[in-house]
């Protein structure tokens, strides 16, 4: 056989089981309930919109995507403004304890949140932060900004120190060279950096489930609310985990070129 | 790149600093004054000093899910590694193919935790999910909700289709920064596939791979959210992990001393691996 | 603010040791910076390094005391602070 071939062969088995449970799950959210559970169907046979209906016009559905966006958004736009200067400082000089601080950034990113789960839910409710989609993006900050410096200064690594000695040859001021040449120049890694930031904080649902109740909380605790008194409601739950993936793919998008390169940690 | 000693670089580094202390200093201190306490309520506490270790130390229940723990993320990492090199071998090269690989290899990644969860939940079942289904349909007697072992290669298999990518797309950013010239080189000398894998791919992979062992082993470590939606933890406690231990323990039996000293010992096992693996990646930097 | 924190004299004296070890360290970096050596350990450190290397393992030593016997944890503590002391000056 062709070993390109069975290669390609290889590829597709491979992808194709990968989408299986997604497929499966977006065949079940345009079913009614009485298909889903009636028997095992492998397309809709009455294809419906109705569970999709449900969570568009029902505003503590709805809230919960917005709520996620928000803090979502605002752990980006806080991780990137933080972990620039600092990757800058991490790629450029030699300091005291740099090696060191860097590591204990990165062993954030290694915490397991179960740890910090009860001291968050107080530090939080001390500061009157409780329930406030900021609380969540600072306590998101927690693996996201470690990460984000991780991947900044990789990228940062691969600009030569002549581009900053010639730009303060030129006079150019600090600020202005950082934000005139520099950040144009590492344009891709900000892409990825800003990327992981979305994802890890759009994936995460311990700690933004402990820090919120009500006015902040994400669509993950809402989901659970599908178990009502006459069981699960299979076809809505289905519709809002489809909505939840959607986000996702339209960023990866974005970044797919430099997306291994981010997972690498700006390191291949 | 040769850095220019300058401790003002401090300076750029202190918003970091400043907003991850808060985050992680006061809660690390928070865990350690609760971890030496017996805790009722607020101010009413009592200082057992390190009563709670030496229980948590000698607790079988703790053992077994520390345990489970690490067979857990020992096998992910021995299904993950293997698999992800074998995908990212077979990734086209360049072109959009290779585009439309990369974003469907990516899509698991991105999905919320939960809805892993939920997924999997739903495809499992035997009456309304087609894996569950389809392998009773084939005679076997499959059950996650009711079988230990079952249940364990549900999870595992979940972890498998949702993380095997990552490794993956990190294999192949790997294999693509190798020159072709090597290839044209390993041609001229008729090298076998085997070779050319053993003695130019594997090599080169080298860093990306320390990168995604520790990774994968990591995030398998606190791993939390997935197996809670999937199994809740049962049959039993088969299929409850370190995190899923310590966050019951915490939240719903607040018992936070006992939580608080756990909390610590698992925190110095990850401190520790993560330290030796930040390390071989550092001295690999260094070796290039 | 600060009564969920529950503070307690013995942790407090704890981070207070951690907080003056780091600052001692920091000073002596600064006046006199030090390079990576080669010393017992498999690879090459440098101070801060081997600062690292010995309060982990002092913890470690403290769990392994709790763990397997009654003693007291003096002696723990005595057996890391020796042993922090020949990691930092031969390691």
């Amino acid at each position: 056989m062709n070993y390109s071939r069975s290669k390609g062969f290889g590829m597709t088995l491979f992808i194709v089981l990968l989408l299986t449970p997604i497929y499966w799950l977006l065949n079940m959210s345009f079913k009614t309930n009485q298909e889903i559970l009636g028997g095992l169907t492998l397309w809709p046979q009455n294809f419906t919109l109705a569970n999709y209906a449900v969570i568009f016009s029902d505003s503590s559905w709805y809230s919960g995507y917005i709520n996620s966006m928000i803090y979502v958004s605002m752990n980006m736009t806080i991780t990137l403004l933080v972990a620039l200067p600092a990757a800058y400082a991490f790629s450029r000089y030699k300091f005291v304890g740099d090696k060191h601080l860097f590591f204990w950034l990165l062993s954030n990113r290694m915490a397991p949140p179960a740890v910090f789960l009860l001291p968050f839910f107080q530090l939080y409710s001390s500061v009157g932060l409780f329930d406030t989609h900021i609380a969540v993006a600072l306590a998101h900050c927690l693996f996201n900004v470690p990460l984000a410096v991780w991947i900044l200064e990789g990228f940062m690594s691969g600009v030569p120190r002549e581009y900053d000695e010639m730009a303060y040859i030129d006079g150019y001021s600090f600020p202005k060279f950082f934000v005139k040449i520099f950040l144009p120049m590492i344009r891709s890694g900000i892409g990825v950096a800003a990327f992981f930031a979305f994802m890890f904080s759009w994936v995460e649902l311990l700690l933004a489930r402990t820090l919120t109740s009500v006015d902040a909380q994400p669509i993950g605790a809402i989901m659970t609310r599908t178990v009502g008194a006459s069981g699960i409601d299979w076809g809505v739950l289905a519709a809002a985990g489809v909505l939840t993936i959607i986000p996702g793919v339209l960023v990866v998008w974005f970044v797919r070129n430099h997306i291994a390169k981010g997972f690498a940690l700006g390191r291949v | 790149m040769n850095k220019v000693p300058n401790n003002r670089a401090w300076w750029l580094v202190l918003p970091v600093f400043i907003l991850v202390a808060f985050s992680a200093l006061i809660p690390l201190m928070t865990v350690v004054n609760y971890s030496v306490q017996d805790i009722f309520g607020p101010g009413n506490a009592y200082y057992v000093g390190t009563e709670w270790f030496r229980e948590v130390l000698a607790d079988e229940r703790l053992r077994e899910s520390l345990l489970r723990q690490f067979l857990f993320s020992g096998a992910v990492l021995a299904i993950q590694i293997p698999l992800g090199i074998g995908v990212a071998l077979m990734m086209p090269k360049s072109g959009i193919k290779a585009s439309l690989c990369l974003i469907l290899l990516a899509i698991p990644l991105l999905i919320p935790w939960n809805v892993v969860g939920t997924i999997w939940q739903i495809f499992g079942r035997g009456d309304i999910g087609l894996f569950g289904w389809g392998l009773n349909a084939l005679g076997l007697d499959y059950n996650y909700t009711g079988d230990t072992v079952d249940a364990w290669l549900t999870v595992l298999l979940m972890d498998v289709w949702h993380w095997t990518p990552l490794v993956a797309l990190l294999c192949y950013s790997g294999l693509r920064a190798i020159p072709e010239a090597f290839y044209q080189a390993a041609e001229i000398d008729r090298a076998s596939k085997w070779a050319v894998f053993r003695y130019i791919q594997l090599p080169r992979l080298k860093s990306v791979l320390v990168i995604a062992v520790l990774l994968r082993f990591m995030d398998s470590f606190m791993i939390y959210t997935e197996p809670f939606v999937l199994t809740g933890g049962g049959p039993g406690s088969s299929t409850t992990f370190l995190s899923q231990t310590l966050t019951t323990m915490a939240i719903g039996q607040f018992d936070i001393g006992r939580a608080a000293a756990f909390s610590l010992i698992y925190f110095l096992i990850v401190l520790l691996v993560s330290w030796v693996f930040f390390t071989a990646i550092t001295h690999l930097d260094k070796e290039k | 603010m600060i009564e969920w924190m529950n503070w307690t004299p013995t942790v407090a004296i704890f981070f207070a040791v951690i907080a003056c070890i780091l600052l001692t360290m920091t000073v002596y970096e600064v006046v006199s910076p030090c390079t990576e050596r080669k010393g017992f350990l498999p690879i090459s450190t440098t101070r801060g390094d081997r600062l690292f290397i010995g309060l982990l393992s002092a913890a470690y030593i403290h769990l392994a005391f709790l763990a397997v016997s009654d003693i007291t944890l003096w002696v723990a503590l005595a057996v890391s602070v020796a042993w922090l002391l020949v990691l930092l000056r031969w390691g």
